[in-house]
């Protein structure tokens, strides 16, 4: 019989295919079956032993972000509101409890971290990445990344996630999917309407500064000293659960 | 004037044969309606009966989108022919079934047709539909009267030419479709059976995936439950028959109820569309409902399915870059021995899936991994990690050869092609 093959599945293959690096499923130890790190075993093989991110620069370390943060996440990727097919053939049927407790395992395993690898972008460009992450670039409305994300970058409780400890490629090409409409959060999405208002130099700028900061300890902030710049909807949605 | 004759003749029946396919195409049987009896002081329990109904025949898997508003359609359903979306199932008088009376909602189960009299496509299953009672069908009716009105409009098919021609659904319906009643009468079989008989073949619609098809997408209905690919999803539906090796010849009633009801059995899993059927709709089931549909199940004999799939050795090369393969990703897990951990981990000695006439679920597995449905019975199942991207497609044909033919499996090598048509598909 013959098979029918979407355009966006095409795209979806070519994309994925670029974005990701062999990987090699390395796991530490013999997998005990019946505990959350043997049921994990299909999450660890890209995002590393208990979460700590891939080998190959791409994928994220998951490990230590806020429990709420990565559960939206998996309900975005499960719903295809943010559209990656191998995150979404893993969770198509899975419960809204198992996602928390998923969630919830992530976030309470803290693994030590890699030493970032330096950017080969020129040290001005890295100063442009590190004043747009500071003080933001107010002639376009893009706030500051710390404003929302904390002093630290280290992530604000319940649902914004660190920022540093990412490679450069998933950063970067995060913005890609919120510009295009590939990653998307409940309205008001905050950072789809930050992203459309950055340059690619910009993006570039703040991937390459973001992934080179060394990380010594991730703790999620409790709370931001001033109300944030900008409404966001999934933020508001946690606010509402609990 | 002979010539005249001739023409005129050969009109006349070139008229006939296409009033004849016309009449067959839209025929109903001539038993005399049954209206609705719904008494209002019934519509509440009505509806709970529907709303199990809906799930039992996962009405959703067509009917609602990955994160849409429940029954608002929009799910897309590949096919050799094209796509379908399943259409708008909620009250809602422009977009939905707003203005459906229960003899219109009736006629589109039992009949294929839409209330204007258009011909349904039978990617909506109404050849096993036909069998779901009256009763079921108002109950149906009332519980998709209940759910919040969403106005969202159907997307059109994608249908491949010819199959966009709607009106050539009737000369398919001419060759392979019956308006019938219900099913033929059986003597000597109990209540249980025949409970388990008109849920597998009507509302549970099993025989959509486990029953081979034809070219054009009709089923082959004296081929019953026999196993069959899945045409556009690069999944296999296996026998459902009582073979012992590829169908559920060894598997118990108790068995089949455990994988209905939580996803898993201590044969196998339920992956890809059965895990959604699972996920949505069996495992709400109830225990006596899954135990008839098990019955009904473990009546069928066998149709020679084993020696279908039994196939000639590999070659050793092949076997041997499998079997390090396997050393290195799986036997952690599934073991050397190939019997896995159940219920963490599936045995692959004798797994349905993986000794199947068609390699696609065991080769699907490999790629993208997944997860069993997280059921009430086992709500945190294990993940099997994919491996599309660290493994080729030589080394996936080389793996699944491996499993296919180790411990007593005896199935095919698999060839590069169909690792190919799967990786397409799963893209």
């Amino acid at each position: 019989m013959p098979f029918v093959l979407h355009k966006y599945k095409l795209l979806w293959g070519l994309a994925a295919m670029a974005l990701a690096a062999p990987l090699a499923a390395q796991q530490s130890g013999k997998l005990e079956p019946n505990t959350m790190a043997a049921r994990m075993a299909a999450c660890t093989a890209c995002h590393g032993s208990q979460g700590r991110a891939g080998p190959d620069g791409y994928y994220p370390r998951i490990a230590g972000k806020p429990a709420d943060y990565l559960y939206n996440q998996l309900v975005y990727f499960r719903s295809g509101q943010r559209q990656y097919r191998p995150m979404q053939n893993l969770l198509e049927h899975m419960s809204d409890d198992y996602l928390r407790q998923i969630a919830e395992w992530f976030s309470g395993q803290h693994p030590p971290y890699a030493d970032p690898s330096p950017s080969r972008l020129p040290a001005a460009v890295l100063d442009r990445g590190r004043q747009l992450v500071m003080e933001g670039d107010p002639r376009r409305g893009v706030p500051a990344c710390v404003a929302c994300h904390g002093a630290s970058l280290t992530g604000v409780l319940p649902a914004v996630p660190a920022l540093v400890g990412l490679p450069h490629d998933y950063i970067s090409s995060q913005f890609g999917a919120w510009t295009n409409g590939l990653r998307k959060a409940i309205e008001p999405d905050c950072m789809a309407d930050i992203a459309r208002r950055m340059t690619p130099e910009d993006v570039s700028a703040v991937a390459g500064w973001l992934s080179s900061q060394p990380v010594r300890s991730a703790t999620p902030s409790s709370g931001l000293p001033a109300p944030p710049p900008m409404e966001c909807g999934s933020q508001m949605r946690v606010e509402v659960r609990q | 004037m002979n010539k005249r004759a001739f023409l005129a003749g050969l009109a006349l029946a070139v008229a006939a044969g296409i009033g004849t396919l016309f009449w067959l195409g839209h025929r109903e049987h001539d038993v005399a309606p049954v209206s609705s009896i719904v008494r209002p002081d019934e519509s509440i329990q009505l509806v709970e009966r529907g709303r199990y109904l809906a799930r039992l025949g996962n009405c959703m898997g067509c009917h609602t989108e990955p994160g849409g508003a429940p029954y608002a359609g929009g799910r897309a359903l590949p096919t050799p022919f094209g796509t379908f979306y399943g259409p708008n199932l909620t009250p809602d008088p422009e977009h939905g079934l707003g203005r459906w009376s229960a003899e219109d909602f009736w006629r589109a189960l039992h009949h294929g047709k839409a209330p204007d009299g258009r011909l349904l496509y039978p990617a909506f299953p109404y050849p096993s539909y036909r069998y779901v009672s009256r009763e079921d069908a108002d109950a149906l009716y009332a519980y998709l009267r209940s759910l919040p009105a969403v106005a969202k409009p159907d997307r059109d098919h994608d249908l491949a030419f010819p199959y966009d021609q709607r009106w050539l659904v009737a000369v398919w319906r001419a060759f392979y479709f019956r308006p019938t009643e219900r099913e033929a009468a059986v003597a000597g079989q109990s209540e249980e059976w025949l409970r388990g008989r008109y849920l597998v073949e009507g509302l549970a619609h099993c025989a959509e995936c486990h029953t081979p098809r034809n070219r054009l997408g009709a089923m082959v209905p004296e081929a019953g439950l026999a196993g069959s690919l899945i045409g556009g999803q690069s999944w296999y539906a296996p026998p459902l028959t009582g073979d012992r090796k590829t169908g559920l010849g060894e598997w118990t009633r108790q068995d089949i109820v455990d994988l209905l009801k939580t996803g898993i059995s201590r044969h196998s899993h339920a992956a890809g569309p059965m895990a959604e059927a699972v996920h949505q709709g069996f495992q709400y089931a109830s225990d006596a409902d899954l135990d008839a549909m098990a019955a009904y199940l473990k009546s069928l004999p066998a149709a020679g399915t084993d020696t279908a799939a039994l196939s000639a050795a590999a070659p050793a090369s092949l076997m041997e870059l499998g079997g390090k393969l396997y050393e290195q990703h799986c036997a952690q897990c599934h073991g050397a021995d190939g019997k896995g951990q159940p219920p963490a981990w599936p045995p692959l000695a004798g797994n349905l899936s993986v000794v199947a006439v068609a390699p696609d679920n065991a080769i699907h597995m490999v790629l993208s991994g997944g997860f069993a449905p997280s059921t009430a019975g086992n709500p945190q199942p294990h993940g099997m990690p994919p491996f599309a991207q660290a493994l080729g497609d030589q080394d996936v044909a080389a793996v699944v050869t491996y499993i296919r033919q180790s411990w007593g499996n005896q199935a095919s090598a698999v060839s590069l092609p169909e690792v190919r048509r799967v990786r397409e598909a799963v893209r």
